[in-house]
């Protein structure tokens, strides 16, 4: 019998060192810069990136899978859990397909409501990536401050929707249940903190000169480029890519508030910053608009006791704080879905992470990752 | 000469942008009033939790040990997760009739993902979300539970 022989560089062939003497290093997938569990292969000639190679599935929990042997009801609250950090607007878009396939009208309170509760969605998730991006580049204090203001994000949210990230709140045909007496004075209270905040934020980090030289022409992504890795969100409007599902095809009311789309066009880290500091007062500004504006009404369309959906393919949209996500239902008729398909806008965001890090060097991995602004559940789903 | 210039503007710039980010941060040592640091759980005993909070199922009884729920197992149903068993019994009315009644409702708190659709689909709102939130327990058994007392029967004229 033939005894099999180690090889000299362990098995790995390839891995650890190439005929040109590049190096080979594995960042991840238990590391604390890639917040999450997401494992990159990158090959390095001396400090120059050569290629990121992103290996995903550790935590692939087969959510669309899982949604094929679930009702119409029961599948939205699994979407909390992809891109946990947008878990509103992520319920939001599957309500909207599934609104979509049942010809139902949503009244207006539970649109504005919706919008409302997606949009104090986007600035805790816009809080969450700002204190962490800080914190990767060298700032510890930055992420005290964010995670401050959006602890009294989580604490509004916590008394509407009865929980602070995975909420749940959408249901087919409106929200499950009526706002919360306190909502619209405590949602006024945090914007009038709030809007003196983002000046603070600005002090501390915007103008920060160590910030600027760190994310000022790193990681450049051409407008061209966006468009063929599939961005979305502040990462294509970083690069002068107007994508704003929004501005483009409204969902909800929309349509009916003003708000302007955040478009920088350098295309380097510091513009994808920029877009997303800007789209906080955006935000507000939303916000602004509806919070005395709630129409009276139900807040939840009647609906039957079992949903099904008529034989059929139905997609719908929306912007979450990471770009589009989409939503794809093919029905057979049934009560559960015969295929869903969820298009989530960190793993197309992830694609272009190798173009844009090539010639870098690798301490400008975590200035280009952390404008990324990845959630890795929402990558391997 | 010009170079020069460029050079201390350039210095003059990165140490104010320093300065202006040191005082955002200094300023909070003379405002102590907007540092938000619970204690818990040394605050146990005054903390507020909202009455929405979804820590965990429980069944309401009444004084009279009644309960609502008559084994309708429409919770059963529109659990994604499993997490409730219902295990139903035939009481005996006066009349000599045989009725479908709730033997145990079996709640298994380690499956739960507190969404909240057993209590929008319960007919007779027999359950509801308890605001506790402290579950660990050392072993897993323990989060099997059963709703209903013991010895409690449907409250008169819930159908």
């Amino acid at each position: 019998m033939e005894t099999y022989k180690v090889p000299p560089n362990g098995g790995d062939e390839g891995l650890d060192t190439a005929d040109d003497g590049a190096l080979v290093i594995n960042v991840g997938p238990q590391h604390p810069a890639t917040h999450g569990v997401l494992h990159l292969v990158i090959t390095l000639q001396g400090e120059t990136i050569q290629k990121i190679e992103p290996h995903l599935g550790y935590i692939h929990r087969s959510i669309e899978k899982m949604c094929e042997s679930l009702s119409y009801r029961q599948f939205i609250y699994v979407t909390s859990r992809m891109d946990y950090l947008s878990a509103h607007i992520n319920n939001h878009g599957c309500a909207l397909c599934v609104e979509k396939g049942l010809q139902l009208e949503v009244p207006p309170r539970a649109q504005v409501i919706r919008v409302l509760m997606g949009e104090l969605t986007r600035i805790a998730s816009h809080e969450l990536w700002w204190g962490a991006m800080a914190m990767d580049l060298g700032a510890f204090t930055p992420f005290f401050y964010a995670f401050r203001e959006r602890e009294t994000i989580n604490d509004i949210m916590e008394e509407t929707c009865g929980a602070r990230l995975t909420m749940n709140y959408m249901v087919p045909g409106g929200v499950m249940y009526d706002l919360h007496p306190n909502f619209q004075q405590r949602v006024k209270d945090f914007i009038q903190l709030f809007n003196n905040k983002i000046d603070e934020y600005d002090d501390l980090v915007t103008g920060n000169i160590i910030f600027q030289n760190r994310t000022k022409g790193v990681g450049v992504l051409s407008a061209a480029d966006a468009i063929s890795y599939g961005c979305t969100g502040p990462v294509a409007r970083g690069s002068g890519v107007a994508c704003d599902i929004r501005k483009l095809y409204p969902y909800a009311v929309y349509d009916k508030v003003a708000f302007d789309e955040i478009i920088e066009t350098a295309g380097d880290s510091y513009a994808r910053y920029l877009v997303r500091v800007k789209e906080l007062r955006q935000s507000v500004r939303i916000i602004e608009q509806l919070i005395d504006n709630i129409p009276e009404g139900d807040f939840q369309a009647k609906t039957k006791a079992v949903l099904k959906l008529p034989k059929g393919e139905f997609y719908s949209r929306v912007e979450t704080a990471r770009g589009e996500f989409g939503v794809y239902i093919v029905s057979e008729g049934g009560t559960t879905p015969y295929r869903i398909k969820f298009r989530s806008p960190g793993f197309s965001n992830l694609s272009a992470l190798d173009h844009m890090s090539r010639g870098s060097k690798i301490g400008d991995l975590m200035a280009i990752m952390g404008t990324l602004d990845l959630v890795i559940p929402d990558i391997d789903r | 000469m010009a170079f020069l210039k460029e050079y201390i503007s350039e210095v003059y710039h990165a140490v104010s942008s320093l300065l202006k980010g040191m005082r955002t941060t200094g300023s909070y040592f003379v405002r102590p009033k907007e540092i938000i640091t619970q204690q818990y759980p040394d605050n146990r005993a005054d903390m507020k939790i909202p009455e929405r909070f979804r820590g965990e199922v429980v069944m309401t009884h009444d004084e009279n040990n009644e309960h609502a729920c008559t084994g309708c197992t429409a919770c059963e149903l529109a659990c994604p997760n499993a997490t409730i068993k219902i295990v139903t019994k035939f009481d005996t009315t006066p009349e000599g009739k045989k009725k479908k009644a709730l033997d145990t409702f079996v709640y298994h708190l380690e499956l739960c993902t507190m969404c909240n659709l057993c209590v929008e689909a319960c007919p007779t709102s027999a359950i509801k979300m308890a605001q506790t939130f402290e579950h660990s327990v050392y072993d897993r058994n323990q989060l099997l539970k059963k709703l209903n007392n013991p010895g409690s029967k449907l409250r008169a004229g819930v159908e």
